[in-house]
């Protein structure tokens, strides 16, 4: 049998993960509902006046996105793992990196860019100005791919143990927090009329350290898992 | 200088010897907590090689 | 070269070579330590700005200094473990994080005492204190990982890969700590370069830095130790050693 091409693997790889994703569609919004009411918890907690909920708005976004992606994690990689799909998939002719890259992407796909979309929404209920909007979508769509990538590397690292829920947690957030900081300061600064280009381009710049070195530790994390 | 006035450190006494006993603290508990590792990590080798029926004994 | 590296990284021999090290390192430690806190504390002059509670940095400075090498070290250890397939640079790695951790809490805790009377608050949201904090939850998510997995040899390979991924994080922590502290308080910093130290002032702090390497060796070599022992369970020499004693 001819091996397919990476890219030809990788196009699979992707379709079936977002397919998959898709019928399982109670699953995957779980994360989404979660960052929805994490976010509403926030003016409960605190108080409705618009001053306070403007003050603090773009650092709810973020850290309800940050949640919700670690919350997301736990079916990035534990079905692939239980049914031996995993095994396979690190035999196979294809790098396992470029794989888990895909895999990380579909993950993103399903779960990190509807987050991206329903930001507005909440930016809305936050009462920031309508000018703040793109800025915040642009850090959450370049932040939150960071975000699954570090976190495809916590999830791999876990993924061979049966309790690894806040255990991901514990390993994921405190590596995500430079992500926090640009992505919730660029929407602020957005909000004061300043540029924002600083943080955006560091977004960027963390965005592809993440897309080139973290695969190879994930991959080398899942190997260590299927031992 | 005298020791009233050492030990008041110029108003920062509680600060400062606070500070340091807590570095004390920190620096004797990795010593204590480092050694009694080795020593409990001998006593069970000791204990287990006890058990064991001594092979190659000859 | 070779051959010292491959004698080295042998356990018996290691452990016999630790053995004679630790008290080396302990004793040059506590001649460094003590003579240069009591300097410090007693003999060097007073700050012109905050007057004796500057010397609450005899015991800050070092063990700051100390939190971020030890992860540097654990790093490499860590690294050269996964590279050669090395068993003994994984124990050292494994040692390092407690006393890495340690030193953590210590330069956070003597750093909000400080803070107290300078800033008047305990805690305050400065760029070296959060970027402190987080290095602590890194040394904290590496050892939570490690008691997670049963497995020595797993714990070892993916601890390794969560402190290189660590590493690659600390720089990027720190540039966006910094930058996202300098946006909120700007003047209140330091100034640039900051003031130079007096050597009566600088000597015993370089004293007590050294004396905190000192003592991490000591330590961190007894750990190693017991790693060893706890690996080498099953082998001859071990076998040996304990019983013959």
């Amino acid at each position: 049998m001819q091996t397919p091409g990476m890219l030809d693997a990788g196009w699979a790889l992707l379709v079936r993960d977002i397919k998959l994703g898709y019928r399982r569609i109670g699953e995957l919004a779980n994360p989404l509902v979660f960052f929805l009411v994490v976010a509403t918890l926030f003016p409960l907690a605190t108080s409705p006046e618009r001053e306070l909920l403007m003050e603090i708005g773009p650092g709810i976004v973020w850290v309800a996105a940050l949640l919700s992606s670690v919350l997301a994690l736990d079916t990035l990689y534990r079905s692939d793992m239980d049914d031996g799909t995993m095994e396979q998939m690190a035999l196979s002719p294809q790098p396992l990196a470029w794989l888990l890259l895909v895999k990380t992407v579909a993950h993103w796909l399903v779960s990190g860019l509807p987050l991206v979309i329903l930001a507005p929404l909440v930016a809305q209920a936050f009462f920031l100005p309508a000018e703040a909007g793109p800025t915040m979508v642009a850090s959450l769509a370049l932040g939150t791919p960071t975000l699954s990538l570090i976190g495809s590397i916590g999830a791999a690292l876990t993924a061979g143990l049966r309790r690894g829920g806040a255990l991901v947690a514990m390993l994921v957030l405190p590596l995500s927090m430079p992500i926090l900081i640009f992505g919730a300061r660029a929407t602020d600064l957005a909000m004061d009329g300043l540029d924002v280009t600083g943080p955006l381009n560091l977004l960027a710049a963390i965005m592809f350290l993440a897309l080139s070195l973290g695969p190879i530790a994930a991959a080398a994390a899942i190997r260590v898992s299927l031992d | 200088m005298n020791l009233m006035e050492f030990i008041d450190m110029g108003g920062y006494g509680a600060y400062v010897w606070s500070s340091v006993g807590l570095a004390l603290t920190v620096l004797i508990l990795n010593v204590v907590t480092a050694r009694r590792a080795v020593k409990v990590e001998l006593e069970r080798l000791k204990r287990r090689y006890g058990n064991e029926p001594t092979q190659g004994a000859s | 070269m070779w051959t010292w590296f491959h004698k080295l990284s042998s356990p018996p021999h290691f452990y016999r070579l630790s053995g004679t090290m630790i008290p080396w390192f302990g004793w040059l430690a506590a001649a460094l330590i003590i003579p240069s806190l009591y300097a410090g504390l007693a003999l060097a002059p007073a700050d012109y700005q905050q007057g004796d509670g500057f010397r609450i940095i005899y015991v800050h400075v070092p063990s700051a200094m100390l939190s971020l090498f030890v992860y540097m070290f654990m790093a490499t250890a860590a690294a050269i473990g996964m590279i050669w397939r090395m068993k003994l640079a994984h124990a050292v790695a494994v040692a390092c994080a407690p006393i890495g951790a340690s030193f953590t809490f210590l330069a956070l805790a003597t750093g909000s005492i400080w803070g107290k009377p300078m800033w008047g608050t305990w805690w305050a949201w400065d760029a070296r204190l959060t970027a402190e904090l987080i290095l602590l939850f890194l040394y904290l998510g590496y050892m939570g990982l490690r008691a997670a997995i049963d497995d020595t040899n797993r714990a070892d390979r993916a601890s390794a890969i969560l402190a290189l991924v660590g590493v690659v994080n600390v720089p990027i922590v720190h540039y966006s700590v910094t930058w996202w502290n300098s946006l909120h308080q700007a003047s209140t910093l330091l100034k640039k370069g900051g003031p130079s130290i007096p050597p009566d002032m600088a000597i015993p702090l370089y004293g007590m830095i050294l004396g905190f390497l000192c003592f991490f060796g000591a330590v961190s070599l007894t750990r190693v130790k017991r790693e060893v022992l706890v690996r080498e369970q099953n082998s001859k020499w071990v076998k040996d050693m304990v019983t013959s004693k």
